[in-house]
């Protein structure tokens, strides 16, 4: 999902550049101020930690093998702020050692993965994770806050993509969001497992994360969140058909509709009995996260048999 | 593991690799910027940027075969994007173009990234005004990203050979714990870093 360069045109740099280190700036005054010296080193840490891990594999059938992304596993470990920090670092190393990832598409990036996966994967998993006790809650929140914050950057980088005229939205939007959709499964699954197994290790590395209560403003940030998904889940296919050259649409319409459904694996992406319209797709997406949000539940009460509230042993 | 084989070639000495970092950051930015803002009919500017790419990387003396597969890793993606550009009007020549285009950013950050060790790209960073905090992370990235690969390969090697079929231990699980371990033991390293951190007068 690294944007490289020559793929978004200046305005469309220009903005997320500019959106990106506005929140970047914001988060590292907010980290600054919380976060003791002694956070620093473990930052660091974190960040290798997650580059290492990205290139651990898990191997899906077919001998192909899926990563973690960690975004929302990293936000669940040290907290939203931390991890918008550690995931662009690790962006930032990824692009300039490896050259993967564009370097005027360093923007679009931290915005798709660090800002949209540390800060809206971190506070969705606070909002869920506080309203319930234990560590079951803490991996079912973890693992549907990983799920959206693949399927959100995935929306986000479509969105960028084809408002650099690069692709046509209604073209890459289903294409992006119904393949991450499944993809962000994986993610869920594997956050989860991680989440468990550190937690099997060293509790307290789990535990001292446990959400607080958490104050207004953020509660507003993460309903903002929230509306993003369901904009970007609902209302994504009605963008996607505003005029984008309506005049050659009429022509090539045909053709258009065939190559979308080449394009998306997941064909069958419309409900059935429904015809493959705007609502149906729509609610395909609606459909999905309630799915998905069931089957983290279920992830949940899977690893951690007997959740509820916390041993007292397990307590710091 | 090999302490340098990220960027084995950043340290080599040639004209390019001599450049003060600043330069080369400030004229990569530039001539990326060119490059992805030129309009489509520019034909002369892209064989003339590829023309010169081309030149200092035969001036830099890495090993071209070494670019060309860094090149090809992660052409893929380019590839993958630029295809689905085939599906509108004009649709081949966009195609062409964006593959061009990217192609060649993707040439002149990859040569950008060879030629400049690490250490100095900190220094541009930090004069730029990064916040501090952050060019210490990366920093210590950059200083742990071969500890923890190397304890990531222990961990592999010791499943490995404690596992006799080839496939126990290599379930989502298996690799989760070992994910797991890792972390925990980064987060052990890092209060040890700190502690010696302090012990040599670091503040942040």
């Amino acid at each position: 999902m690294h944007i490289p360069d020559g793929f978004l045109d200046l305005k469309t740099v220009l903005g997320t550049d500019l959106v990106a280190a506005g929140a970047l700036a914001v988060t590292v005054r907010a980290v600054r101020r919380r976060l003791s010296s002694r956070q620093v080193p473990l930052m660091g840490l974190t960040a290798t930690f997650v580059f290492a891990a990205q290139m651990l594999n898990f191997p899906v059938a077919g001998g192909t093998s899926g990563h973690l992304v960690g975004a929302a596993l990293t936000a669940a470990l040290v907290g939203p702020g931390a991890a918008v920090l550690v995931m662009t670092a690790v962006l930032v190393v990824q692009c300039l050692v490896f050259a993967d990832g564009g370097l005027l598409a360093l923007g679009a990036n931290v915005l798709n993965m660090a800002i949209i996966g540390g800060l809206g994967g971190g506070l969705l998993y606070r909002v869920l994770a506080s309203r319930s006790r234990g560590l079951r809650g803490q991996v079912s929140a973890a693992a549907f806050a990983g799920w959206c914050t693949v399927v959100l950057g995935s929306a986000a980088c479509a969105v960028e993509l084809s408002s650099s005229g690069t692709v046509p939205l209604r073209l890459v939007l289903p294409a992006m969001v119904s393949v991450h959709m499944l993809i962000g499964v994986g993610e869920a699954v594997i956050t989860a497992l991680v989440l468990v197994a550190i937690a099997s290790i060293r509790p307290e590395l789990v535990t001292r994360g446990r959400p607080r209560p958490i104050p207004l403003p953020l509660r507003l940030v993460a309903g903002g969140v929230g509306a993003a998904l369901c904009l970007a889940v609902l209302l994504g296919p009605f963008a996607s058909s505003l005029p984008d050259g309506l005049e050659h649409v009429a022509t090539t319409l045909g053709f258009v509709e065939r190559a979308a459904s080449a394009a998306a694996p997941l064909a069958d992406y419309h409900v059935p009995g429904m015809a493959p319209s705007v609502t149906a797709t729509a609610a395909a997406g609606a459909i999905g996260t309630l799915l998905m949000l069931g089957a983290s539940l279920l992830i949940g009460r899977l690893l951690v048999p007997g959740g509820g509230p916390a041993k007292p042993g397990t307590e710091r | 593991m090999r302490p340098d084989f990220l960027d084995r070639y950043s340290r080599l000495s040639s004209p390019v690799h001599r450049l003060p970092a600043a330069v080369k950051t400030t004229a990569t930015l530039a001539l990326i910027t060119t490059v992805a803002a030129a309009p489509r009919g520019w034909t002369p500017l892209f064989v003339a940027t590829a023309a010169a790419l081309l030149v200092l990387a035969a001036m830099s003396r890495i090993p071209p075969l070494f670019l060309v597969r860094r090149l090809l890793l992660l052409e893929p993606f380019v590839i993958g994007v630029a295809f689905l550009s085939l599906f509108q009007p004009g649709g081949w020549e966009r195609f062409v173009v964006l593959l061009a285009r990217s192609t060649l950013c993707l040439f002149a950050l990859i040569l950008f990234t060879n030629t400049t060790p690490f250490s100095q790209l900190l220094t541009v960073l930090r004069r730029v005004r990064v916040p501090g905090i952050f060019v210490t992370l990366l920093a210590l990235m950059y200083r742990y990203i071969f500890v923890l690969l190397d304890e990531s390969t222990r961990l592999q090697r010791a499943r490995a050979s404690r596992s006799f079929s080839r496939r126990a231990g290599r379930g989502w699980r298996g690799t989760a714990q070992m994910a797991g371990q890792l972390f925990v033991r980064s987060s052990e390293r890092a209060e040890r870093i700190y502690d010696a951190m302090c012990a040599r007068g670091w503040r942040p």
